[in-house]
């Protein structure tokens, strides 16, 4: 028996163990290309995203004395004339290399207003020969007289942050370093979340609405009908977001086609561009097919016997559509619209075009940190917020629906 | 079952292809909304993703055979539309004629990030870029700008006041206004920057820039602000309550526009009574499509765009050469005859026919109230004011 398991004096269990890891290294280099492309082109970024809404490498880099000089200092009182020895010091480097707007945009972050008269001590500062430093500073400007600059200048020395993950949800700390709300007028962040989410719900329900019917029309239609329908819903599919949105732009505006028509109609006009009510009709045209086609194919895979056959043993038509119909395609819906829910979390022309002065979503703030106060900790945090929403999003309807039911086709 | 799994997994590719090919057209249509956003005219402008391919018909017509092609390019950013296009007719196509450098054009809205992004990966394709103040400052704090040295472009005092800038230089000086529809409203047209807010007497709704720049200015003014104090009363929190309670008294009034040509296309289509817009964009109206829109100078809020040049690109003396041609009072003062923007040289100024200057932001006549724009307080107060801004939006 032990000899017939020897072959070349190998047993056949090391033989096989061999043959088994030979595959295993080959199925993983067939995989491995694609395991580096998702690595370098997504989860790469958003590693780098995820580390930029916390990185706070400005003061650390540029104020090296002064914040080595900070540690002993009390929070209470003005900060000794050796930490403003030192702050002259590092100043004086920084204005060399010109990284003082660094420290200055940073600062104004948390002390709006600050960043001009930063950038006029700096200057001040490299004129001046000597100390003593803590009355010259307080001469260029009151605002180094406060201990409340300080204790800004100390929070935003740590390499880490939480302001931009703080700030993305209008909190941020006080000076005590606990977390508060920020000022009224300054909430925006929770707001355009909400309404990012809800206008991506809206619409999410609005495809479904219009969508399931068409779905089903085109599924139970013969072939060569079905697939004239098809190009109907394929055509504007194909056609550029930019172009359909415009199309919208012209047909709703006060003098447009809809308000000609509706004047000669009913003698009124409506208020249609630049409302709420302009994005979602725009956004939900422009997702339809996203809903749709997932929906379509996955009733293409119902055969019709099932509700002939429910039919012959006795259900009525809406009965055996709800009952036997309906539970399959519930996969296909599933998908759809998980698709088109976060395919609309990202927009941005669309609601700057129709929509009304209230419909900016997420993404056109990430642009706005991004392009013009090219400030990369704040669009990352911004970013990141969305995509942690999206995620618990994700996961609850994972619990509610179930992943693996959801279905293309 | 197969077949269906089949289209399944094609549609699926293809809904893929698309939310990509939509990503990229939302930002191609980001970088192109200034010059373009009135929809309608999107089609005819080439975004600066499409990077060098473009303009070159109108460059090599225009290098006339006299000028030896030298090879060498140089590309200059701008805002688009029929900006751009003035300065191809005053700078660019002249420039390459007598230099035979070929000019290639590119678009952008005003996004230093882009300046960034190439500076800091020691990658500049761009070698001169038409900024706006607050980025002309800014862009020079944080060293993405060449430091100007103005003995290779033009003696600083021969720029007007506030134009010469540590790393721009003056362009044009352009303001933002407001105008109405002359066939619209014939009698008793409003006048001061107070009627704008008066919707009582002229009713109907207002177009404003949906930014708080020019708008809480306009405020302030209409509220009784002499213009030389707007910026100082904007400093204080209590000067900013104001404007917004000013802005209060029409805020369900207001159509808010994006983009330059918007304005324009709003007062066209009779969306709104009176807007705010850029006093170039109103004058093209005027003379390209037959309009007769009346700007109200009184409250414009005067501005300049400013020439400058990355730090880091490999053409540098050739931007200098590019900003120094600009800069020429002759050359200048070509610039006016394709858009009511005005001149920096201050010997450029005699040069513009009278009725020309007449449309022009620094004419003296409609120089009588306005306020110069302050980059310094928009660099530092830009964010903080937009979230308000915004916050009060929505409310």
């Amino acid at each position: 028996m032990a000899v017939a398991e020897l072959i070349d004096g190998i047993p056949l269990k090391v033989r096989l163990r061999r043959a088994e890891r030979t595959k295993q290294v080959r199925a993983l280099l067939l995989v491995a290309p694609l395991f580096l492309f998702i690595l370098i082109t997504f989860l790469a970024p958003i590693g780098t995203l995820l580390f930029r809404s916390v990185e706070n490498p400005e003061l650390p880099q540029y104020l090296p004395q002064t914040i080595a000089a900070m540690r002993d200092w009390d929070g209470r009182q003005l900060p000794d004339e050796a930490v403003f020895a030192a702050f002259a010091a590092d100043l004086k480097v920084a204005q060399q290399e010109r990284a003082t707007a660094e420290i200055g945009k940073r600062v104004n972050y948390e002390l709006p207003g600050t960043r001009s008269k930063i950038l006029k001590t700096g200057r001040e500062i490299a004129k001046l020969g000597s100390g003593p430093y803590k009355a010259a500073f307080v001469a260029i400007d009151p605002m180094w007289g406060e201990v409340g600059t300080w204790a800004v200048i100390r929070r935003a020395s740590a390499p880490l942050t939480a302001f931009y993950w703080l700030n993305a949800v209008d909190r941020q700390q006080d000076a005590a370093g606990s977390i508060v709300r920020v000022q009224p007028e300054q909430r925006v962040f929770i707001d355009v979340y909400g309404r990012t989410f809800a206008i991506a719900g809206i619409v999410t329900l609005c495809t479904l609405v219009l969508g399931f019917p068409v779905a089903y029309l085109l599924a139970s239609l013969p072939t060569r009908r079905a697939n004239l329908l098809m190009m109907l819903v394929l055509v504007p599919f194909w056609t550029s977001l930019l172009v359909r949105t415009t199309a919208w732009f012209v047909l709703l505006q006060s003098n447009g086609i809809i308000n000609d028509l509706a004047d000669a109609i009913l003698g009124r006009r409506f208020d249609m561009i630049f409302t709420r009510f302009g994005t979602i009709v725009a956004m939900t045209h422009i997702q339809l097919p996203f809903t749709l086609l997932p929906i379509y194919s996955v009733m293409k895979t119902i055969p019709a016997s099932h509700v002939r056959a429910a039919r012959s043993l006795g259900a009525g038509p809406f009965y055996a559509f709800w009952r036997v119909y309906f539970p399959q395609t519930v996969p296909g819906i599933a998908a759809g619209c998980l698709l088109t829910f976060i395919l609309c979390l990202g927009y941005y022309i669309t609601p700057a075009l129709v929509g009304g002065p209230t419909d900016q979503l997420v993404s056109s703030w990430v642009a706005y940190y991004m392009n013009s106060q090219i400030s990369y900790g704040h669009a990352a945090a911004l970013g990141a917020v969305l995509l942690i929403a999206t995620l618990v999003l994700y996961w609850l309807y994972n619990r509610l629906v179930g992943i693996d039911k959801m279905k293309l086709g | 079952m197969k077949n269906s799994l089949k289209l399944t997994a094609s549609s699926l590719a293809i809904a893929l292809a698309l939310a990509l090919a939509g990503c990229g057209e939302e930002k191609k249509q980001e970088q192109a909304s200034d010059s373009t956003a009135a929809p309608a005219t999107t089609t005819e402008t080439t975004t600066a993703s499409g990077t060098a391919a473009q303009p070159e018909t109108t460059q090599e017509a225009a290098a006339t055979p006299a000028a030896p092609a030298s090879g060498k390019q140089l590309t200059i950013v701008s805002w688009g539309g029929a900006y751009q296009e003035s300065q191809r007719k005053a700078y660019y196509e002249p420039y390459t004629a007598e230099t035979g450098v070929k000019i290639i054009e590119e678009e952008y809205d005003g996004e230093l990030g882009k300046v960034k992004a190439m500076v800091d990966a020691k990658q500049v394709t761009w070698d001169v870029v038409d900024v706006d103040l607050a980025h002309a400052l800014a862009g020079c704090d944080e060293g993405l700008l060449e430091k100007i040295d103005y003995s290779k472009v033009l003696d600083k005092s021969k720029f007007l006041p506030g134009t010469a800038y540590d790393c721009a230089v003056g362009s044009i000086s352009y303001s933002t206004i407001y105008a109405y529809d002359g066939d619209k409203i014939t009698s008793n047209p409003p006048t001061t920057i107070a009627d704008f807010f008066d919707t009582t007497k002229w009713p109907g709704k207002r177009g404003l820039l949906k930014k708080p720049f020019g708008t809480l200015e306009a405020a302030l003014m209409a509220d009784g602000v002499a213009a030389g104090d707007v910026y100082k009363v904007l400093s204080t929190p209590e000067g900013v309550d104001r404007a917004f309670k000013k802005l209060d008294t029409i805020k369900n009034d207001i159509v808010w526009w994006t983009a330059g040509a918007q304005a324009p296309e709003l007062l066209a289509k009779g969306e709104v009574t009176l807007t705010a817009a850029w006093n170039g964009r109103i004058y093209d109206a005027n003379k390209k499509d037959g309009k007769h829109f009346v700007i109200v100078w009184d409250g414009q809020l005067l501005d300049w765009d400013l020439w400058s040049i990355p730090v880091g690109t490999p053409n540098l003396d050739q931007a200098y050469d590019f900003i120094k041609f600009a800069s020429d009072a002759k050359n200048m003062s070509q610039q006016s005859k394709y858009i009511a923007y005005g001149p920096t040289n201050v010997d450029a100024v005699p040069l513009i026919a009278p009725d020309v200057l007449k449309d022009l932001p620094v004419a003296p006549e409609n120089m009588k109230n306005a306020l110069p724009n302050d980059g310094q307080f928009w660099a530092d107060n830009n964010e903080e004011l937009t979230k308000r801004f915004n916050a009060w939006l929505s409310q």
